[in-house]
């Protein structure tokens, strides 16, 4: 019989995540993760504006096809996301462990993130009827605003929790049809990484969320500037961050949204509003009669 | 452009009488101070500038021009208002103040336009019929909100956000101000505003009419100025939230201003919208859309229907009917009941007018402009197309805000949604067809915070308005328009 002891364990290749495929950063450049001890997790990537440049482009070209499909599947396949994280929910628990968070909150932010997904796939065919109105204008026209999905989606996650922040915030925007490029965290990265997985088996359609990792300060310029990118959401920086990614976001009039403050871990960051945050009002008029 | 002999001849002997409003009736002061806390004082510096009829080049009144520091009262008054009165009054009694400015415009309405009418060009009937009505609405549709703010966010308790400085453009001067001060005092803050310096006049009557509507001192201040005082309402460190109306060049110099600040902020920009008429569509209705869409106002409408694309079987047909109607159209004096197309609102805009007439010819464009006689004093530009043009062209890229359309042809469906979203504005749109399934297939693919299907330039306190990409952020009207003034909390 053959022991643990016997055998050598296949240490995984972290990569980055971007139209629905795994490559290697472009840049050819790494991070070295290590844990308390100073032991080395894993290389990851250490992305670079090439490779954010090419994720945009994977979610502009997935744009379209992801806003059209229906609320309804969009539901169901965020609802396959959780199912396939619930499967895996003891992979993830041992990542975050390694990463140095306590057995206990890794088990209840794995919990907690498989049931925020569950909470975002129910609203993908409600949030609609709660925000659209007709609206009842004076004159002899019917009249009538909906949500539609901003566009493309720059998320900069929460350092921390590292695999509930991310979903946190990918959950809403996918919900509300948007495609998106987010940047992992920086301390914890590998559960986010491994979430990527998790989203290829799910039916999300390549390109609809593409993951990178990284230094935020390589990064976030590039997420703030770019001219296809219609909104960024930055859940880290302090008050130099924020204004630079305020100052960059002016080229192409931005929607910027920070979630600095959260608790992710909080039953209060969950709801409907993140949703909205990434929608654009469109209002839509007709004559009645002929 | 040959237009045909047998067209309707209105140039021969259809002249019109003229139907001037009179304007015996109104007041305007030879000056007029700044609104703060509730009295006209004079600016600290004592420096006014002339407000002048476009249509005349006379010279209306004198205003003041506020300087930082009259800025700065302005918003300490606003602020002492918002912390002991406003924010403290029951919200129902707050509404009731609102329902009263709405019937005191809606008593005054008369004198109201013909002051609109005479500071900024704008025809009479639009003035009248429009711009002040539709005012008048905002304020009565956003005092109803006042006691209800709970029932529009689901989960969230809104509370205000302070004061709130608001800036405005001179193309709907009153309506503007009803726009941004209506939703901001209903949801509980007070306000500084900037009218343009180019139509300060119906802002400052209307600072007086709330004066007489007993609103307790500073909940409403009302400075005048030009960019610079803008600048000092946008930047001061006592106003929570800044809104703006104008173009987008300085919208993104507003936004970069507020980075890294907690100021919350709307951003009402430039357009160039897309309005196409499908082959099936009724076209003598279509080309009234198109000369509302894109005449009404002289074309000073951030969402005008300035690109025009026709499906190219009835190019020829839309093109010819269009020319012939603008041969109907009445420029000129905008008093008179009788005009379409008032005056140019400044000097300024004309000569940027001009520049656009030339560079469209200059890019190879094929320029038609309407004949008839113009006024010899005044600002006035005749109706006009360019046809030949392409997606390149700068007449079919910039914002002219002017009287000029840009037309193009295509073939497919998705040739027109293609070129109606390849712009980086998305304020409007408009379509015209008899197929239902067409009109949601197109309203649903245009990049557009408002689409007109049959219909253009139509505008409502109840319709939420307001642009996709680098037309804006945020909304204006109905239920989601009070969402920029408040703090949703939990």
């Amino acid at each position: 019989m053959v022991t643990a002891a016997d055998r050598v364990p296949v240490a995984k290749t972290y990569k980055i995540y971007i139209d629905g495929k795994f490559p290697r950063t472009e840049s050819g450049r790494y991070l070295a993760l290590t844990n308390k001890r100073g032991e080395l997790l894993a290389n990851v990537c250490r992305s670079s504006r090439k490779d954010f440049r090419n994720a945009v482009v994977a979610a502009r070209k997935a744009q379209p096809g992801w806003a059209k499909a229906s609320a309804y599947l969009r539901g169901q396949i965020l609802y396959r996301v959780a199912e396939m994280l619930e499967g895996r929910r003891e992979q993830f628990v041992a990542e975050l462990k390694a990463g140095g968070v306590s057995a206990k909150r890794a088990e209840q932010d794995v919990d907690r993130s498989i049931d925020r997904l569950i909470y975002f796939a129910g609203w993908a065919d409600k949030y609609q009827q709660v925000f659209s109105a007709v609206n009842p204008v004076s004159s002899s026209h019917f009249n009538f605003s909906v949500l539609e999905p901003t566009g493309v989606v720059a998320i900069v996650a929460p350092d921390e929790p590292g695999l509930l922040g991310l979903v946190s915030n990918i959950a809403p925007a996918i919900a509300g049809g948007n495609t998106l490029v987010a940047l992992a965290s920086e301390q914890e990265p590998l559960s986010a990484i491994s979430f990527a997985e998790v989203l290829h088996a799910s039916d999300v359609p390549a390109g609809v969320v593409n993951i990178l990792s990284g230094l935020k300060s390589e990064l976030l310029e590039h997420f703030a500037s770019h001219m296809d990118v219609n909104a960024i959401v930055c859940c880290e920086g302090g008050l130099k961050h924020r204004r630079q990614v305020q100052t960059l976001a002016t080229d192409n009039v931005k929607r910027v949204v920070f979630r600095i403050d959260t608790d992710w871990r909080d039953a209060g960051a969950q709801n409907p509003y993140l949703i909205r945050d990434t929608q654009e009002v469109k209002t839509t008029w007709h004559p009645i009669g002929v | 452009m040959a237009t045909k002999q047998n067209a309707l001849a209105f140039s021969g002997g259809w002249e019109y009488a003229p139907a001037p409003e009179s304007t015996d009736h109104i007041e305007v002061a030879s000056r007029y101070g700044l609104f703060i806390d509730g009295d006209f004082v004079k600016p600290e510096k004592g420096r006014y500038f002339d407000t002048i009829n476009p249509a005349t080049e006379e010279r209306l009144s004198r205003v003041a021009l506020a300087g930082a520091e009259d800025v700065d009262k302005a918003v300490k008054a606003a602020r002492k208002a918002y912390s002991s009165v406003w924010s403290r009054m029951k919200p129902a009694e707050r509404g009731k103040y609102i329902f009263r400015i709405a019937r005191m415009l809606q008593e005054r309405a008369r004198e109201f336009a013909a002051i609109e009418s005479l500071d900024g060009g704008k025809p009479i009937r639009e003035s009248r019929d429009i711009d002040i009505p539709l005012a008048a609405a905002h304020f009565f549709y956003y005092a109803g909100w006042a006691d209800k703010l709970e029932y529009a966010f689901p989960g969230r308790r809104p509370r205000p956000l302070g004061v709130a400085g608001q800036v405005i453009p001179w193309n709907f001067p009153l309506l503007m101000a009803a726009w941004k001060i209506a939703p901001a005092l209903a949801a509980g803050n007070t306000v500084v505003l900037k009218p343009a310096e180019t139509t300060p006049l119906t802002a400052l009557k209307l600072a007086e009419l709330i004066a007489d509507a007993g609103l307790p001192a500073g909940v409403v201040n009302i400075v005048t100025g030009a960019g610079a005082t803008g600048s000092a309402i946008v930047e001061h460190p006592g106003v929570n939230k800044v809104a703006f109306t104008g173009s987008t060049a300085v919208g993104k110099h507003i936004q970069k201003a507020l980075a890294g600040g907690r100021k919350s902020y709307t951003l009402e920009l430039g357009g160039k919208a897309a309005n196409i008429v499908f082959a099936d569509a009724a076209i003598d209705q279509a080309v009234e859309g198109i000369v509302n869409g894109i005449f009404f106002n002289q074309g000073h409408v951030c969402c005008a229907g300035s690109r025009l694309f026709v499906q190219e079987s009835v190019a020829d047909e839309v093109v010819e009917k269009l020319s012939q109607r603008m041969e109907t159209l009445i420029v000129g004096d905008p008093l008179d009941k009788n005009t379409d197309i008032g005056a140019i609102n400044s000097k300024m805009q004309l000569d940027k007018i001009r520049d656009y007439l030339k560079v469209g010819e200059a890019e190879g464009g094929n320029l038609y402009q309407a004949s008839g006689r113009l006024p010899k004093k005044g600002y006035w530009c005749r109706p006009a197309f360019f046809t030949g043009v392409s997606q390149s062209s700068r007449v079919v890229q910039e914002e002219i805000f002017g009287p000029v359309l840009a037309i193009q042809t295509f073939r497919t469906f998705d040739e027109a949604l293609e070129k109606a979203n390849n712009t980086p504005y998305g304020l409007s749109g408009g379509v015209w067809t008899d197929k239902g399934a067409k009109i949601f297939r197109m309203t649903q693919g245009l990049r557009a915070g408002v689409v007109w299907a049959n219909t253009f330039n139509k505008f409502d306190p109840t319709s939420p308005f307001g642009g996709y990409k680098e037309s804006g952020v945020g909304r204006e009207g109905g239920l989601h328009g009070l969402d920029a003034y408040l703090r949703l909390g939990e």
